[in-house]
């Protein structure tokens, strides 16, 4: 595994793409530490996480586009395969250096507060929140990073990659606004959830082209909404703007940043990375059988 | 070594390996041969844990491919169709990258491993050029550097010649034969000359089984009928017939209309066995007529190939990993026959191909031997000028 972090860690500062990243951080952190701590004198700190969340849109998908797809475009991913390591390890390697090019500009932004401090005699600043926030901020990258990673695991062309990500970003970013638009009446979550029942098995109908799994998938998941919307109509109600709350990812680090130390987010943040690294290793591995 | 037992691997509904069993001795090169869509990549895909298979096992030195991949592919080196190479690294750094991931001892050692496969493939000029700038028969040794380092048991190499010039053909191969020391090679082709040249086994796949497997000699030997001699004589027709035809064993002879000097081919079927060499000539000198040119015509793998692989159905669409050009089989075979005939029978009347053709079949190997000898000759000569 060291070997794969390695190698891709030298592949991201061989090219652009690592200085990129990084110079696309810095910059925006600190055009917001001008503006917020130098021009408005605030001793928030944390704010600027805060307000600068929206540059994981561009920049994981910068940073994230090419790490597989660009293994299987080149069919370097043979080599890998016959290589003596699992693909757990590959996936892990490549996920860490992603993770170290990330922590770079997030270790950076730690020292900003730092030279902060002599010019803050009344000690307004806030190192718990704003180390705090830090902490989260690289914890919202790294599940990104992982939805990345999966995305770029799919496709053997960067540019979807890319762009797939980005889209799979906004939905996280714009989740939080947009499940309160939902209806939360009990028929339209039936409805909402038969339909995406539907299109699930329709998924597993398309990838194991085996009508029996697909309709085994959609009766599964579709017998469970209508003996609930039979038998108990009020849990229906409500429970589609909560689903898709749990996909916005941005919201769990907004707490953070109100001060908040918040250790279910810090679980979130990790389990989405988890899930997300073993669905790459189950996108690589189902590669190996088709 | 390696044992193949029932190996299945279906697209759909398609197979693209049907049921294949195999197994690789110790210390031997194996040719892997077959036209394209026989499934020679996909086999070796699997043999070396890059692809799943449907069914069946590969048990590398008694560990499976699929139950224990690792301990399987650690005693693996692995050249695909394509050299998997990173671009951005130079050789030296991507080798040690592949030495690392191998688990090649410490750095002083990893070094060490790095620079004898440069030195073995003839890439240490070129160790810290980047990767992408390299000429693709320099790429090609990179990849095979790759594949031998860290002293695999098994090297697989997916078409290790496709793509070079004369003179890197003869180089691989040599880097190929001096492999076989210590190491067991498998590699595919369907270059036959090729194959016939280095390897000490050839297995022939077609449409995903196999079809044949021994060693180069025993193939030829199997399928060669009455033995059939060609030979240029000078001297007047008639008594060149009846020379030959008083020989013991000689069971037919045909003959060209003679040249304006005065030389006429003959063609001498023999009975299989016979020993009519010294008999031939000493009947022609007897008779006035001088031998000037006499040669054995004999089934050559081209033939056992087309032989073996007609035997097959057609493979239906290629839906293998197989990316290199068509080769149609039929239009190999065409194509020399045609062009053996124009050489080697001139006189003969376009009227009658279908009886010439025999006789054609076999002439052209010498043929196509004899360019790429040629051609490898002028390679070895570019080769000592660098």
């Amino acid at each position: 595994m060291t070997a794969i972090f390695k190698r891709e860690l030298r592949s991201y500062f061989r090219g652009m793409t690592g200085y990129v990243f990084i110079a696309l951080f810095l910059a925006v952190l600190g055009i917001y530490v001008s503006a917020i701590c130098l021009n408005y004198h605030s001793p928030k700190f944390e704010y600027i996480y805060f307000n600068t969340t929206f540059i994981f849109l561009i920049a994981v998908p910068v940073l994230s586009m090419r790490s597989i797809a660009e293994e299987r475009r080149q069919k370097t991913d043979q080599l890998l395969y016959s290589l003596p390591i699992s693909t757990a390890e590959i996936v892990l390697g490549k996920y860490f250096a992603m993770l170290c090019v990330f922590a770079i500009p997030v270790l950076v932004s730690c020292l900003f507060p730092l030279i902060l401090l002599p010019f803050d005699p009344s000690g307004l600043l806030s190192l718990a929140t704003i180390y705090s926030s830090a902490l989260a901020y690289f914890l919202l990258g790294a599940a990104l990073i992982s939805i990345g990673l999966f995305m770029s695991s799919l496709t053997e062309n960067q540019i979807i990659a890319a762009l797939v990500s980005f889209v799979a970003m906004l939905i996280c970013y714009l989740m939080g606004q947009l499940k309160d638009m939902l209806p939360s009446t009990a028929a339209a979550t039936a409805i909402v959830f038969a339909f995406l029942s539907a299109l699930l098995s329709l998924l597993v109908f398309f990838v194991t082209k085996s009508r029996t799994a697909g309709w085994l998938i959609f009766i599964v998941l579709e017998a469970p909404i209508i003996v609930i919307s039979f038998a108990k109509t009020t849990l229906l109600e409500g429970l589609l703007p909560k689903v898709f709350g749990v996909l916005s990812v941005f919201d769990r680090f907004y707490t953070f940043a109100d001060g908040l130390f918040d250790g279910t987010s810090i679980i979130y943040f990790l389990s989405v990375a988890a899930l997300f690294v073993v669905f790459t290793v189950q996108s690589m591995e189902k590669r190996r059988w088709s | 070594m390696i044992e193949v037992r029932n190996l299945v691997k279906k697209y759909g509904d398609h197979a693209a390996v049907d049921d294949l069993t195999f197994t690789v001795e110790q210390g031997q090169i194996y040719g892997f041969l077959g036209p394209n869509g026989a499934g020679k990549s996909t086999t070796m895909n699997i043999i070396t844990g890059c692809l799943a298979a449907t069914s069946g096992e590969v048990r590398i030195d008694g560990h499976d491919i699929f139950k224990e991949p690792r301990a399987a592919k650690a005693l693996i080196g692995y050249l695909p169709e394509q050299p998997p190479l990173y671009p951005d690294m130079t050789p030296r750094e991507y080798l040690d990258f592949v030495a690392q991931v191998k688990g090649v001892g410490k750095k002083q050692q990893r070094a060490e491993a790095v620079l004898s496969v440069m030195e073995k493939t003839g890439i240490v000029d070129v160790q810290d050029r980047l990767i992408k700038n390299l000429s693709k028969g320099y790429k090609q040794r990179v990849g095979l550097a790759q594949a031998i380092l860290g002293d695999p048991q098994v090297i697989i190499l997916d078409e290790p010649t496709v793509g070079l010039d004369p003179a890197q053909i003869v180089e691989i191969r040599g880097v190929i034969k001096s492999l076989a020391e210590d190491h067991t090679v498998i590699f595919s082709s369907h270059i036959l000359s090729e194959v016939s040249e280095i390897c000490s086994r050839i297995l022939i796949i077609s449409g995903g089984k196999l079809v044949a497997e021994d060693t180069p000699e025993a193939l030829e030997s199997r399928f060669v009928s009455a033995p059939v001699l060609y030979a240029t004589v000078k001297g007047d027709p008639d008594s060149i017939e009846s020379a030959l035809r008083s020989v013991e064993g000689v069971t037919d002879v045909e003959l060209s209309a003679a040249k304006e000097d005065g030389t006429t081919d003959v063609t001498v079927q023999c009975a299989s066995g016979a020993e009519v060499l010294e008999a031939i000539s000493l009947a022609l000198l007897q008779n006035g007529c001088l031998l000037l040119r006499m040669e054995e015509g004999r089934a050559s793998l081209e033939d056992v190939f087309m032989e073996l692989i007609a035997q097959e159905p057609a493979p239906q669409a290629p839906q293998d990993t197989d990316a290199t050009p068509e080769f149609d089989a039929d239009a190999l075979l065409n194509g020399t026959v045609e062009s053996a005939y124009a050489q080697h029978s001139p006189f003969d009347s376009p009227t009658e191909p279908d009886e010439e053709a025999p006789a054609a079949e076999d002439s052209p190997v010498n043929d196509t031997t004899e360019t790429i000898d040629d051609a490898q000759e002028g390679g070895e000569a570019d080769d000592s000028d660098l």
